[in-house]
């Protein structure tokens, strides 16, 4: 991430935010292939028990700059694939380089792990400091970033997340939507290239969910970094430049949310949704309604209502 | 709310006490302790009282937060004065029907008892005084030297700081998890004893299954954002000693000198004068100049 | 006539008292739970609808105001809460996190057994709500631990079941689950009521659960219960329900903005059915 100084807003993205994304692109910055997992089950005597293939043969590869999203159910195995991207689970099979490092590299670990920072699911279990910014320092000071630099990292990335004001609280205070903007601010601080969130609105509400997609959607946009986002929840990933679809360790899909959503009946068969508008618009469609495929929101939906309406002159 | 309560009791307020450097507290504290613990003298009483009553004002923390640390000890306090009051042979003072109270029952108590206060209150300012991260972070430094001894000094401080920061959590999931199961029909209170520490087995198996899952996933962030122990690890807030922890520990000095030569010649070299005076002084031990 | 089972009657809850920093988290709540209603509470997070849950069963005692059950006030002195808990099931937030048995059936044998049933009623009540909850027979054995996440929470749900509820209260229910786990379970709950006839109270996050499945909607803000009434109804105060944090379900806004832009639509339904019904009628039918 290049240091930006005259960021220093309290906000997080806007409309006058400068756009990097058209900057990014070039090259390849996280290249899977042929990854496979298996969770070996044992019982008391420690003899196998059974194996869970958790990642079968996946192959994908994220650009830098983008926004990605991977979907699937519980238990498809996007998690399990998710923590390979920083080295905390190790392939069976294949191979998962990062920024042009093998994770299978020892040496290059602490490398890994801070060019690919890790957000997770339960706010609560991934804070360590007892006050907010000194969880924000967590990662730097591990990376032995010198005292004075980690004071500025931290006033830094507690700014990009809006938790600047928070800086001297308690996370046991916090809302759920703030403790995950504090988590991510820590993985900021250690100044990555990309980050990976692990459904990291799944015990949020609402307002906690809106907060922390808008966050992860500032700092692809305003600071370019790589997101990788894990959900199950629909409406997080219209946003993303590539969806892709896990199901039974598999990845079954992969494409933009539009060409993704506009398969709504093999997205059902995983057990997976589509966001109300797009539902609507497909029982619509099936109902006879000349509408496009792969209707993502309500204004697109009201849009092609409207068109549809005019054409045939009900409006 | 559980989690509202803060644990260690910091008071926040910005003075010179709370601005030392926590090593400084430490030390002095401990000194503090020993030095009550080594002399066995009401001039030294009156001195410490004196000290510590210096200190909390300097510390802006008003007296009942300090005096509120008593309360959890006052059961100990007043069995303690009781048992000495009764039980200790000397001259005799007064007697109540088969109960004889003697002169050295009576000394014997007032000293255990004022020691008592003075030391609960002494270490109460330090924990008022210092937030429990900085605490945790002294006791690092100050620890330091066993390192050499093989010690883990680092993985204790961070083991320490993970602990203060999860009991809360944890205090406030027991509370969900008793009332889950009071929802269930559960009975916490009925029974013998027996069966009163069986109804807490549904409360204690979901406690340590999500401490160990919190623990879990705590491994794991930490591992996520490099941590791998305390080598090559810098500080967001290193401490560093300034003029005012200089001071300090002269002061701290001059009171253990003063402590060393009141314990040793004050009781008989005093003049009646200056023993009223330290009596005066120290308010809480005027008492026990009276008994001498 | 209609029959009420449960009253709530000015209830009124601080936390915090006497430590200078009070919080009002119930501020005078009163409503009537009738037999065989689906009730849906929407309100925040931090707005006071858990303090008010653990109040209906007499988890926690308000500061003022009480309960009635069957028309017993249930913060008597003598009134029995055991009893009271096994008829008034409160379901908590990730109920997974409450399993202690050896074993799934143990596990849902755990209420019913508190509550006083004999062992063969027991028994006979912990089969009925495994089965009720959609589980397997082969599970019946295993370690509650050893399930997935969705099977854990049915569990769960089942070990509250088995007491035989009248009253069945859910806090948010399908929280953390996946689309389909979420739909599985929703649909489960809504059998509870046309099948067994349980009356229910189910606190969401979700406007488009809350509308698809009550019967009549509760909205809570800032301690106090400030909507209740017919879905439909409670959704058409858009503009008070954002102010608050909430919102109305997608489709009422869909529909919103169809009529405004000029079709003959009906903007106070609020299921995906009704919307989809409504606009092709409107595109379809005959012209105006």
């Amino acid at each position: 991430m290049k240091k930006k100084k005259e960021k220093k807003s309290e906000k997080t993205g806007g409309n006058n935010a400068v756009s990097k994304k058209e900057t990014a692109g070039a090259g390849v910055f996280l290249d899977i292939s042929g990854l496979r997992y298996e969770y070996i089950r044992r019982d008391e005597e420690n003899n196998v028990e059974g194996i869970t293939t958790a990642v079968d043969d996946v192959s994908l590869k994220v650009r830098p700059g983008q926004f990605i999203a991977i979907l699937g159910h519980n238990g498809s195995g996007k998690s399990t694939l998710a923590k390979h991207i920083n080295a905390i689970l190790m392939p069976a099979e294949g191979t998962v380089t990062v920024d042009g490092m093998d994770t299978q590299d020892a040496e290059r670990l602490l490398d890994i792990r801070r060019t690919a920072g890790m957000v997770f699911q339960n706010p609560d279990n991934q804070i360590i400091g007892q006050v907010v910014d000194e969880d924000v320092a967590f990662g730097p000071e591990n990376m032995g970033v010198p005292t004075k630099e980690i004071e500025e990292r931290v006033e830094e990335s507690l700014k990009i997340l809006g938790m600047w004001n928070y800086r001297d609280a308690s996370p046991n205070r916090l809302s759920g939507g703030q403790k995950q903007r504090v988590s991510i601010a820590g993985v900021i601080a250690m100044h990555p290239k990309c980050i990976i969130l692990d459904e990291p609105t799944a015990m949020l509400d609402p307002k906690g969910r809106y907060e922390v997609i808008r966050a992860a959607r500032a700092l692809n946009e305003t600071e370019g970094i790589t997101i990788i986002l894990i959900t199950h929840y629909m409406e997080e990933v219209i946003h993303a430049d590539t969806v892709f679809v896990m199901d039974g360790g598999k990845l079954k899909m992969s494409g933009s949310p539009r060409e993704v959503f506009s398969r709504v009946e093999e997205l059902k068969e995983m057990r997976l949704a589509v966001p109300q508008a797009t539902e609507l618009a497909w029982e619509l469609k099936k109902a006879g309604l000349d509408l496009p495929d792969g209707i993502l929101d309500r204004k697109e939906l009201v849009k092609a209502l409207i068109k549809c309406g005019r054409s045939d002159g009900r409006i | 709310m559980i989690r509202d309560i803060t644990l260690g009791q910091y008071y926040a307020a910005d003075s010179v006490i709370h601005r030392l450097d926590p090593r400084t507290k430490l030390v002095g504290t401990l000194a503090y302790l020993i030095a009550l613990f080594i002399f066995n003298n009401p001039y030294v009483f009156a001195l410490a009282a004196f000290f510590l009553i210096t200190l909390i004002l300097l510390s802006h923390v008003p007296f009942r937060f300090i005096l509120k640390g008593l309360k959890p000890i006052l059961f100990l306090l007043l069995f303690t004065v009781i048992i000495n009051m009764l039980f200790v042979k000397g001259t005799p003072l007064f007697s109540i029907w088969k109960i004889t109270v003697t002169e050295e029952g009576v000394k014997q108590a007032v000293s255990m008892g004022g020691r008592l206060i003075l030391l609960i209150l002494g270490s109460n300012l330090m924990t008022l005084t210092t937030t429990p991260t900085r605490l945790t972070a002294g006791m690092e430094h100050l620890m330091r030297p066993l390192k050499l001894i093989g010690v883990p000094v680092h993985e204790i401080a961070m083991m320490m700081s993970i602990a203060l920061r999860f009991i809360p959590i944890l205090m406030e999931e027991t509370d969900r998890i008793m009332k889950a199961q009071l929802a269930r029909g559960a009975d916490f209170e009925s029974g013998n004893l027996f069966k009163k520490i069986r109804s807490f087995v549904p409360v204690l198996v979901p406690l340590f299954v999500s401490a160990f899952r919190r623990a879990n996933d705590l491994a794991m962030a930490m591992e996520a954002r490099c941590y791998h122990g305390g080598k090559g690890r810098t500080q967001y807030r290193p401490l560093r000693y300034t003029r005012r922890d200089a001071v300090a520990y002269l002061i701290l000095i001059l009171y253990l000198a003063a402590v060393f030569a009141a314990g040793k010649w004050l009781s008989e070299l005093a003049t009646p004068w200056f023993k009223e005076m330290i009596g005066y002084a120290g308010s809480v031990s005027v008492s026990m100049s009276e008994v001498y | 006539m209609e029959e009420y089972k449960l009253i709530a009657d000015h209830l009124t809850y601080s936390y915090g008292k006497g430590s200078g920093r009070e919080r009002k988290a119930l501020d005078d709540v009163s409503f009537v739970l009738r037999k065989g209603e689906f009730v849906g509470l929407i309100g925040h997070t931090g707005s006071g609808k858990s303090t008010l849950v653990q109040q209906l069963n007499a988890l926690l005692k308000p500061d003022s105001g009480t309960v009635f059950f069957e028309g017993a006030d249930i913060f008597e002195k003598d009134y029995d809460r055991k009893a009271l808990r096994g008829k008034v099931g409160l379901v908590f937030q990730y109920p997974e996190h409450q399993l202690f048995e050896e074993t799934v059936f143990a596990e849902v044998c755990y209420g019913p057994k508190n509550i006083g049933m004999d062992r063969k009623a027991t028994e006979l009540a912990a089969y009925a709500a495994i089965k009720r909850v959609g589980l397997e027979d082969e599970v019946f054995d295993q370690p509650p631990f050893d399930l997935s996440g969705g099977q854990k929470r049915r569990v769960a749900i089942a070990s509250v079941l088995a007491m035989k509820p009248e009253i069945l209260i859910l806090d948010e229910p399908a929280a953390g689950l996946d689309p389909a786990g979420r739909m599985d379970l929703l649909s489960m709950i809504r059998e509870l009521k046309e099948k067994e006839g349980i009356t229910i109270l189910m606190v969401s996050h979700s406007m488009e659960d809350v509308a698809e499945m009550a019967d009549r909607l509760m909205v809570m803000d800032r301690g106090k219960l400030v909507f209740d009434d017919s879905p439909a109804k409670v959704f058409s105060h858009v503009e008070e329900l954002e102010e608050m944090g909430l919102a109305a379900p997608e489709m009422t806004y869909i529909l919103r903005d169809l009529k405004a832009a000029g079709f003959d639509v009906d903007p106070s339904l609020i299921t995906l059915k009704d919307a989809r019904d409504t606009i092709l009628r409107c595109m379809t039918g005959e012209k105006a």
